[in-house]
């Protein structure tokens, strides 16, 4: 059993719905009982930084997460739910994450060019690198995935598992054992978001 | 890089897609559903369903579709027509929808996509603007082009950019029907004064005028069409390889 983390944070929908397609039996909760019985957790996000990593401490959703995960269970953000998996975020202000990853959220603005529009909104290509990670044992290199995004995973260069160039290379996704994030959205990613999500499924505790 | 998309338009009224069309392999023509599954299998980047239903019951049903449609389609969705309020934006994204659409809501509610930009950000927010040329100006126009606001248009998109719209939807109302291209004036106007997307659409007759207007306008972000979709004039796999041979970046 997957759970989705509903934590008042973004639309569930077609993330639930696309978890659904690949047959694999998924949950949306916000229980921690429920978190912590599921085989594995994915923890989703739109919106602010700020706003969602103050919902998860004031729910304790943040303990849990970190718990389990230290104890192997796997673990997919996704957008800002990848983000808030990181140290720390730069987005208006300077906010602690949950440091699963280590790095920091910082504005794409500071690193592409005065002339790419922001958000980067669209399909953009994946880049795996040398050695491509078992999340996207099902993908061609150059696949696209659909991104909305003004910020980004800086100086976590250890856990890159994919880039997407925007005038710079971004940090598209990241691990670090049975941590995942992916800064794109899956769920909106076509068949390719499918595979990435059916090799999410395949990881085992 | 990111590529250039490609957007068919589905008019949706009382659950039925208006003008239904006529595809190989479709059992219901004017079927949202099949429609849908259909475009986002043969390549369409992302689809854009517009509600024209004037009554509460045919509201009631497009949400009940959009729900259907956002379980069998994993590209994003963006969904217009009788955005009025606060509560209509939720209606539409708890449904699955992805961005939301405003056109005379926004004119008659300036406010409107201040509030939602604030709520759901930018990237939720779609200003879709039909405009023509009035005396030597851009018009906006209200209620699906029948009437001139007596809005300069560039400065009211301007300002719904401002205001936190994160998208801009371009119909140029002089282009739109005639097929003989899109209005790459009017685009470079607009694409000139705002930072974010602008989307194209009005007046794509043919495989070429996507071409034109991603060579001429490199600031455009994608072009949107219906009817040359819908007919099968236009096969959106087709075209995607082509503007791909033209070296505009596709996803295919």
């Amino acid at each position: 059993m997957i759970v989705i983390i509903d934590y008042g944070v973004g639309n569930l929908y077609s993330l639930t719905q696309s978890f659904k397609a690949i047959g694999a039996e998924v949950i949306v909760s916000g229980e921690k009982a429920v978190i912590r019985n599921a085989d594995k957790i994915v923890l989703p996000g739109v919106g602010a930084f700020e706003d969602a990593v103050n919902k998860l401490r004031a729910t304790g959703l943040d303990k849990v997460i970190i718990e389990e995960a230290q104890k192997g269970k796997p673990l997919l953000g996704i957008c800002l739910g990848m983000q808030l998996l990181f140290d720390k975020s730069y987005e208006y202000g300077e906010h602690k994450g949950l440091s699963l990853i280590k790095g920091e959220i910082e504005p794409i603005s500071k690193v592409i060019p005065k002339e790419y529009k922001i958000p980067h909104i669209g399909w953009n290509a994946l880049h795996f690198g040398e050695k491509k990670h078992p999340l996207f044992k099902y993908l061609n290199e150059g696949d696209h995935a659909y991104f909305v995004h003004s910020f980004y995973g800086a100086n976590c260069a250890e856990s890159v598992i994919a880039t997407a160039e925007y005038g710079e290379e971004l940090t598209a996704a990241v691990a670090s054992g049975n941590v995942y994030g992916c800064q794109f959205h899956p769920e909106k990613s076509g068949e390719v978001g499918l595979k990435i999500l059916r090799a999410f499924c395949e990881r085992e505790v | 890089m990111i590529t250039k998309r490609i957007i068919p338009c589905l008019d949706v009224k009382n659950g039925r897609v208006v003008k239904g069309v006529n595809f190989q392999g479709l059992s219901d023509v004017s079927s949202p559903i099949e429609l849908g599954k259909y475009y986002s299998e043969n390549g369409a980047d992302e689809l854009v369903f517009y509600d024209i239903t004037a009554s509460a019951e045919g509201r009631a049903l497009f949400t009940d579709i959009l729900k259907e449609v956002a379980s069998t389609i994993f590209i994003p969705l963006t969904v217009g027509g009788g955005i009025n309020s606060l509560d209509d934006f939720d209606r539409v994204l708890k449904c699955g929808a992805d961005k939301v659409s405003v056109n005379s809501g926004a004119i008659r509610n300036p406010d409107l996509i201040y509030q939602a930009a604030k709520r759901y950000g930018d990237q939720c927010v779609v200003l879709s603007a039909d405009v023509k040329r009035v005396g030597g100006e851009f018009r906006v126009f209200a209620k699906g082009g029948r009437e001139d606001t007596g809005m300069e248009a560039l400065s009211w998109i301007k300002r719904g950019v401002d205001n936190g719209a994160g998208e801009i939807v371009l119909n140029s109302i002089d282009t739109d029907g005639v097929k003989k291209g899109f209005d790459l004036e009017m685009l470079d106007a607009v694409c000139k004064i705002v930072s974010v997307p602008v989307i194209a659409s009005g007046g794509a007759g043919k495989a070429e005028d996507f071409i034109t207007l991603f060579n001429t306008l490199p600031k455009v972000d994608a072009g949107l069409a219906a009817s040359i979709f819908h007919f099968g004039e236009v096969n959106i796999m087709e075209l995607k390889k082509q503007l791909a041979r033209e070296g505009i970046p596709m996803r295919i």
